[in-house]
């Protein structure tokens, strides 16, 4: 996706340092800087010295942005001139569950008014948790003419009246992913938007969208673009129109089906059966909505080639897990739902030795009457089978501390281990102490984790653990859990490299907040609520680190039978700031250039208004 | 979630704020503070946005008024729909944010379903836990009552191949007669007003309505200033004492939700009826359970001659 070519014509004018000197040394360095993929690596190129930060920037085509408010447009625009994608995540995590208000901002427009004015022949955009509106959606597609890839995750803000702006203007559009966002999807109209004359999209995800759309414009666009190698098609598509996509599309590589729950004729069923097996081609399965037991044999032809499996929409049983799974020796990834209990979890560990990623979502995670799903059985019989899986998401009801250190013995690779145990603050079911030593036992073990979620009971011990041993953290998602301020300055102190820390409904207050001061500017975020911070708390931080970008949200809570507040508080990370701003605020805000993470930072964040309130208390 | 403002303040230590209510760590439980005083809270006038001015309103959340107030799904539109006009978009970009102010609060209704579903459903009490995306909820939600009524078909189905799966299956959901004597545990969900969290008790694992009383009173009405971490959920009960929660000398009374959505009073119906029909359980403040007043007069009386 990203161009390795150097353009060697530029603008003179936008030179703004004096280092070009001459200039082949700088050709050959940009030469061999274009052909760097990882923003972090071109980071520290960046930093290197000053010709190695033009080459670098010269060179750059593809920008990732970790946190919207960290920088502005314009700075981005300034630094890099060659941009062709752009991937901007908005948002923190915590949105995703409703804990952050709306409208709370993370609007795309203001980039794409900057883009279209500096980056026009820009290709590719991939947004997480961001707004976009209609109206934005029509100004990227009449803005780009060479517009290709569009990826909105988890976004929300637009509607289908959008997606037929892009599918109508963007005619060289090669990528349309629509994942599981909050779209008002208004109907399906939009696929038909699509010009006959178009050919040329490769990748087409519509899967969570829930209108019908008009299968025969699907049909023939599937059939005219011949290049597509992704097609993830949403539960309005039968078994019967799967089939005809797929006969004109034997060339996909990535297959999201529809309902699979039709009643077929034992023809339609052949028929299936047998364009699956000419589908040598597909390495990724998903959708299989309703999938019933018994069409799943017609999958088999494709399970032998699959390596990512995605059945987290399919309530299986156990068995028809198993026999499903016996045909699938290559899966890498596997994400079910937890019907399939600990019985489909140890055919997991019998069938899939190559595993390396596994989520377990709950079908009902709020089942009252009767507790089914997965439990600490089944991970472990995982854990036995798969000593590769380095990838985890568990949602259970129950956890042992001896089986997580089971776990981690055998799979020391862990670099993601999310393990969510249902019940807030729940403990070891069989010995009724808390779970620290089981997230001890994970730290101690996989020196390698990066990403953790912890849950159960647990103390501050837990968080003592994570502090001394997980020093290659960067994610830390934490609920209901610790016993006091120690515990959250564990895990400030002693983790070096952690980026995001993520906290809710924990008894961490104004002294643990302020333990990070030391943390914050190397993080991209902090999030905090529910915990024991009070205003003068955040005061103080502010006060403090006065190129922080502290942000208070604050809440008429009303939530489900009962009246809750909640405190929130993001620390989004921000240095330098916009000169016009200073004027307003106070002198607090001090300007510094900054080659962190990515780029040089400037505060954009207009809600600042922490800070405004503090101007009348600094007094 | 509206705009407006309202502070949750934890005890912390800091004092200067004037009074604030103490947040002690019952077990696994968070105690919210609704019943303290937030004398910040009329000063700050938060303002979003430089250039746009305006900020959310401060809305005084009413005290102790609300609690057991039993909130349906017709409850939430017009919470999404007060969000169009209190809470600006705090975005600069102003072409967009009229018009991306109505599609958020379109998608809002979307969102926020998942919670009104959750409400509907009278499940988790607590927002956004467990951590899965609106999206999936209301996917799974769907799919669920599809599920439910497909349910008895495929356990047939799969009986031919599965002779062990279909015995699991009917001590499952689709069985669920009210034969207390085929399951194992029959866990019920408890909350008790003013508490956000809350518990989960095995009704099988009690035999009589003074046994369950007492779980629930030590589990939510004892007080420990400290977390515990080797305490147990279920602990050891005093001997022969009558129970607060049933004989109405205490400031709750245990109510229960039946399978036909009725809320009732602990107590009234044997025990073997009770446990066939109870969905979930409340402990509602006694000042809150005014449609059941009258009951409760009768069930005073009739406790006292009851033999315990």
């Amino acid at each position: 996706m990203e161009s390795s070519e150097v353009n060697m014509s530029r603008d003179s004018s936008q030179l703004d340092e004096s280092a070009r000197g001459s200039s082949s040394p700088d050709v050959a360095l940009e030469r061999v800087l274009s052909l760097l993929k990882s923003h972090r690596d071109r980071s520290s190129v960046s930093l290197v010295c000053k010709d190695w930060y033009n080459a670098e920037r010269w060179s750059r085509t593809h920008v990732f942005i970790g946190n919207c408010y960290s920088v502005s447009p314009e700075i981005v625009a300034r630094r890099f001139p060659k941009i062709r994608s752009v991937t901007l995540k908005g948002k923190p995590r915590f949105s995703d569950f409703n804990l952050v208000p709306q409208n709370w901002g993370a609007d795309i427009h203001p980039w794409l008014v900057v883009f279209a004015a500096k980056y026009p022949f820009l290709e590719e955009l991939r947004l997480k948790r961001m707004t976009i509106s209609d109206e934005s959606l029509e100004f990227l597609a009449v803005s780009f003419p060479n517009f290709k890839a569009l990826s909105l995750l988890s976004c929300d803000g637009f509607s289908t009246d959008g997606l037929a702006i892009i599918a109508t203007h963007c005619k060289n559009l090669t990528e349309l992913d629509i994942q599981e966002n909050g779209i008002d999807d208004k109907g399906g109209s939009w696929l038909s938007c699509f010009p006959e004359s178009f050919t040329s999209l490769e990748a087409l995800n519509f899967a969570n969208l829930t209108s019908d759309i008009n299968f025969d414009a699907l049909e023939r666009l599937v059939g005219r673009c011949k290049s597509m190698r992704v097609l993830k098609v949403n539960r309005s598509i039968s078994l019967e129109q799967l089939q005809r996509l797929l006969v004109n599309a034997l060339q996909l590589a990535e297959l999201g089906t529809g309902s699979f729950s039709q009643e077929l004729t034992f023809r339609q069923y052949e028929e299936l059966e047998s364009t699956l097996s000419s589908s040598k081609n597909i390495h990724t399965l998903s959708g299989l909505w309703e999938a019933k037991g018994l069409h799943l044999p017609a999958l088999y032809p494709v399970c032998t080639h699959l390596t990512f499996l995605n059945l987290s929409y399919a309530p299986l049983q156990s068995g028809e897990l198993a026999e499903l799974l016996a045909h699938c020796p290559q899966l890498r990834r596997l994400w079910v739902l937890d019907t399939v209990e600990d019985e489909g979890l140890e055919a997991v560990g019998s069938s899939c030795p190559l595993l390396e990623e596994l989520r377990v979502f709950p079908a009902d995670p709020f089942d009252e009457d009767i507790i089914h799903g997965v439990t600490e059985a089944g991970f472990v019989a995982v854990s036995y089978g798969c000593p590769r899986l380095h990838s985890v998401l568990y949602f259970c009801r129950q956890m042992t501390n001896a089986a997580v250190a089971t776990i981690v013995q055998n799979c020391p690779d862990f670099t993601h281990f999310r393990l969510c145990i249902m019940d807030p603050g729940q403990p070891d079911y069989l010995t009724n102490e808390p779970m620290d030593e089981a997230f001890g036992a994970v730290v101690k073990t996989c020196t390698k984790l990066q990403r953790l979620s912890v849950s159960g009971l647990l103390t501050d011990l837990t968080f003592e653990y994570i502090g001394r041993y997980a020093k290659n953290l960067e994610t830390l998602s934490v609920a209901f859990a610790g016993s006091s301020d120690w515990g959250m300055q564990c895990v400030l102190t002693g983790c070096p490299k952690l980026r995001k820390l993520e906290i809710r409904d924990c008894p961490f207050g104004n002294a643990a907040l302020l333990s990070g001061l030391d943390k914050y500017e190397s993080m991209r975020s902090l999030w905090m609520s529910a915990c024991n911070v009070t205003m003068d708390g955040c005061r103080q931080l502010a006060r403090e680190m006065p190129r922080l970008n502290v942000e208070v949200m604050k809440e008429d809570g009303m939530m489900v039978f009962k009246q809750i507040k909640y405190m929130f508080i993001v620390l989004l990370q921000a240095q330098g700031g916009m000169r016009h701003h200073l004027c307003l605020l106070s002198e607090m805000l001090a300007v510094k250039s900054y080659a962190g993470d990515d780029i040089p930072f400037c505060r954009h964040r207009v809600g600042l208004m922490f800070i405004q309130q503090s101007n009348s208390v600094k007094a | 979630m509206q705009g407006g403002v309202v502070i949750r303040v934890g005890s912390g230590g800091g004092s200067e704020s004037g009074s604030m209510s103490t947040v002690s760590r019952e077990d696994n439980m968070v105690v919210s503070s609704e019943d303290s005083s937030y004398p910040d809270e009329s000063e700050l006038e938060l303002g979003l946005g430089l250039s746009l001015g305006g900020g959310f309103k401060i809305q005084q959340v009413s005290r102790g008024g609300q609690y057991a107030r039993i909130l349906t799904a017709k409850d939430f539109p017009s919470v999404v729909s007060a969000d169009a006009s209190s809470s600006p978009s705090p975005s600069s970009s102003s072409s967009s944010s009229s018009s991306s102010l109505s599609r958020a609060n379109v998608t809002a209704g979307t969102k926020r379903s998942a919670d009104s579903v959750a409400a509907a459903n009278g499940s988790s009490q607590v927002v956004g836990w467990p951590p899965i995306r609106a999206y999936r909820m209301n996917s799974m939600v769907n799919q669920a009552k599809a599920v439910a009524t497909e349910g008895f078909k495929s356990t047939m189905e799969n009986h031919k191949n599965e002779t062990s799966m279909l015995e699991k299956r009917t001590i499952g959901s689709y069985q669920n007669s009210g034969n207390s004597k085929l399951r194992k545990s029959l866990f019920v969900k408890v909350n008790m007003d003013g508490i956000p969290i809350g518990r989960k008790v095995d009704l099988n694992a009690h035999e009589s309505y003074e046994k369950l009383a007492k779980t629930l009173e030590d589990m939510f009405l004892k007080n420990t200033t400290s977390v515990n971490p080797v305490g147990s959920r279920v602990r050891e009960h005093e001997v022969a004492r009558p129970s607060k929660l049933l004989d109405g000398s205490s400031d709750f009374v245990l109510t229960y939700e039946d399978k036909e959505g009725d809320w009732m009073l602990v107590g009234d119906v044997p025990w073997e009826m009770f446990v066939s029909s109870v969905k979930r359980l409340r402990i509602m403040r006694t000042s809150e359970a005014t449609g059941l007043a009258p009951r409760l007069q009768e069930r005073n009386q009739r406790q006292r001659s009851k033999p315990i």
